[in-house]
């Protein structure tokens, strides 16, 4: 019995594995196709070998001389942390409410967000090139992150209001009790509770901004403003006839590191299971 | 340490609910006092509103002579222990315990003696480095308990502490409470629904009913002189048999049969004032097998006949139960006691009762069976307001 068991266990632990490798071979093999350009020298590049004939970092050396990426870098930055602490702060505020207030209109309220998080942002995108002219927003940063935050604040106000409804509210009323001010019970004991919510919802966020193509490709003209998915598209080589297909792998990846890097500095914090323990029954 | 005054204290919620009306209480200092009351009757927000963490809608709320309505929990110096505990899940044991003292600023070195104070007394030395969440329930309990002793608090607030552990550490965790609250002679409110609970811990018990206080006085009085139906019915486990019947000429008509009512009973029904239909009350310990009494002993009492539908021997004691012909007795208590137990009505006519024989009855279950029982124990209540009748004061 026990050693059917096993084995059944043993079979389906195998299946799973097999099905996971799978999924991650899938989902990796363009990442690691875009590297691989990356790294090949421009003789080799359209070889078709997965792995580089002759390896070069020139691709990297190359972009970040050109003041066109750098500059679309900082750009990309700047807006994309600028419009995530904004939405984070709106969206905990809402989310805040929507949790734990009964306030008349609050069906209204997520309705409504709900009804942003599914507008086709590229019926918006017209309207929006029109108005950011004419009230000259049209290339500036504010022209891509107010945008931004519209569209991330259901997002933020989602993911957060999940988390808000997890934290059992009746540890408020102990720190009360336990002689908190009403500020201390937040920032000592819900605080803490909800950081791995607001740092989720910060990495949501901030992964669509820093993605998102075509606000920025459309809400922009110049170096001013554009992000780096935007400036990827207007990559040329060193002379107009010279293939940019290294240098703009080279730029993908690039970009790729601070999301990995902001998802591995943050997942430590993302403990599920955080509040268990708190309350029993 | 503190005299709590509840002065004609009124709850209404934002929707109307009217969860607690007119409460008057005084618990004294270093008393151990007992809210008790089916599901829904207010204690929970009579110990929210002394708490503060409820408005009172109307009345006032003294500490030690002081109005307190308006103060926050905080500046009322009172510890509560919640139902579900409410642990901070994101501190160490010894943290949750060192809470309290950390805001009120005091200094580390007096923190670590007092939060091991306290691990001592509560058995939780070995788990102070650990998280609520790994510990067992008795043991997070008690880390409750600890929160709120380290501070020495003016009074603890307790909601159904209990509840949430399994049968056996309900039983321990009880004595230790009660250990506990009489060591530190902290003036205590503790909420419960468990009737055991409340006949055991405390000094006095409050027994609350849709927001009405029904009765204020120590277990034993409760258990014996019960003020009305509900007291009668939620206060005893097993708890008290009632039966309809009717007062006709010093005699009371019941399904057991018809007995003269005796000196002191008959005074008391006739000073009541009472109806002619009536629901009478017997405890079950106030039966015995009759063959087991000599004469005199009888006389004091009626005695009837009965099959014994299922008999339960406890060693000690032997609990008989029979089933009477006739209607069972009805009134709005009863119902609203027996929806709170669980037991909805099985729809066969008749009455069930619950006798405790001595374990040297012969009774024996499908056997009929003489019982006896006291009369000058019997209780007399009017089905219309539930009031005992042979209540004396
Ligand atoms: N926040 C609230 N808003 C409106 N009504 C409420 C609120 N809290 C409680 N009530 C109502 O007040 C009454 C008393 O509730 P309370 O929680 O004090 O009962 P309880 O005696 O503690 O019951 P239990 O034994 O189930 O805990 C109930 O009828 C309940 O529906
Ligand atoms: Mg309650």
């Amino acid at each position: 019995m026990a050693l059917i068991g096993a084995t059944s266990k043993n079979g389906a632990r195998a299946r799973w594995a097999l099905l996971d490798f799978v999924v991650v071979v899938y989902a990796l093999v363009p990442v690691l196709w875009i590297v691989s350009l990356s790294l090949k020298s421009k003789e080799t590049i359209a070889d078709g070998n997965f792995i580089p004939r002759s390896w070069t970092l020139q691709n990297y050396v190359d972009i970040f001389r050109t003041s066109e990426f750098l500059r679309a870098l900082v750009n990309s930055i700047g807006i994309a942390i600028i419009a995530t602490v904004i939405a984070v702060v709106l969206g905990t505020m809402a989310a805040y409410a929507i949790a734990r207030l009964d306030f008349p209109g609050k069906q209204v309220l997520v309705g409504v967000s709900l009804l942003i998080a599914m507008f086709p942002q590229v019926s918006l995108v017209s309207p929006l090139f029109e108005m950011e002219r004419s009230l000259g927003l049209f290339d500036t940063w504010p022209g891509l992150i107010l945008p931004y935050i519209t569209f991330a604040l259901p997002l933020a106000i989602y993911t957060l209001s999940a988390f808000f409804r997890e934290i059992p509210w009746e540890l408020e009323k102990a720190a009360k009790m336990d002689g908190a001010t009403p500020a201390q019970a937040f920032r000592r004991v819900i605080a803490p509770l909800a950081a791995p919510g607001v740092f989720t919802t910060a990495i949501l966020v901030f992964i669509f901004c820093w993605n998102d193509f075509l606000f920025a490709i459309s809400l922009t003209s110049t170096e001013a403003s554009r992000t780096v998915p935007a400036a990827l598209s207007f990559f040329t080589g060193s002379s107009q006839f010279e293939d940019p297909t290294g240098t703009i792998s080279a730029a993908a990846v690039v970009i790729t590191v601070p999301i990995i890097l902001f998802v591995l500095f943050f997942q430590r914090r993302i403990v599920a299971g955080l509040t268990s323990g708190a309350v029993k029954g | 340490m503190a005299e709590i005054v509840l002065d004609k204290v009124t709850k209404r919620y934002p929707d109307g609910a009217l969860a607690v009306s007119d409460v008057d209480i005084t618990i004294a200092d270093g008393e151990f006092i007992i809210l008790v009351g089916p599901s829904g009757c207010g204690k929970s927000t009579t110990l929210n509103m002394i708490a503060g963490l409820e408005d009172i809608t109307e009345g006032e709320l003294r500490i030690d002579g002081q109005r307190v309505n308006e103060r926050a929990p905080k500046d009322r110096d009172i510890a509560m222990v919640f139902q579900s505990y409410a642990l901070y899940p994101h501190m160490s044991v010894r943290e949750n315990m060192a809470f309290p003292l950390r805001l009120a600023k005091v200094d580390n070195a007096t923190v670590t003696k007092k939060v091991e104070e306290a691990a001592k007394v509560l058995d939780l030395t070995q788990h102070l480095d650990r998280k609520p969440g790994n510990l067992s329930g008795g043991q997070r309990q008690r880390v409750a308990m600890g929160r709120a002793i380290v501070r020495n608090p003016k009074a603890f607030l307790m909601d159904e502490p209990l509840s949430n552990l399994d049968a056996k550490l309900r039983v321990q965790m009880r004595t230790s409470v009660s250990k506990l609250q009489r060591r530190l002679g902290t003036t205590t409110v503790y909420v419960t629904h468990d009737q055991t609970e409340a006949m055991t811990l405390g000094d006095r018990v409050v027994v609350m009913r849709g927001g009405l206080v029904q009765q204020i006085g120590s277990p034993q009085s409760l258990y014996e002189q019960p003020k009305n139906l509900f007291v009668a019915g939620f206060i005893g486990s097993p708890s008290m048999n009632f039966l309809p019947a009717t007062l006709e000429n010093g005699e009371v008509n019941t399904p057991l049969g018809a007995f003269p009512l005796t000196d002191r009973v008959r005074g008391l029904v006739e000073a009541a004032n009472a109806p002619r239909e009536v629901i009478i009350g017997l405890r079950p310990e106030h039966f015995e097998d009759a063959t087991l009494l000599d004469d005199t002993e009888r006389s004091r009492g009626g005695t009837f006949t009965a099959t014994v539908e299922v008999l339960e021997s406890m060693g000690s004691d032997k609990y008989a139960y029979f089933t009477l012909e006739g209607d069972a007795a009805t009134s709005a208590e009863l119902d609203e006691l027996a929806a709170d137990a669980g037991s909805h009505d099985t729809g066969d006519a008749g009455s069930q009762i619950v006798t405790r024989l001595s374990a040297a009855s012969g009774a024996a279950e499908g056997a009929e069976a003489q019982v006896w029982f006291d009369a000058d124990k019997l209780q007399v209540f009017d089905p219309g307001d539930g009031r005992n009748l042979t209540y004396a004061d």
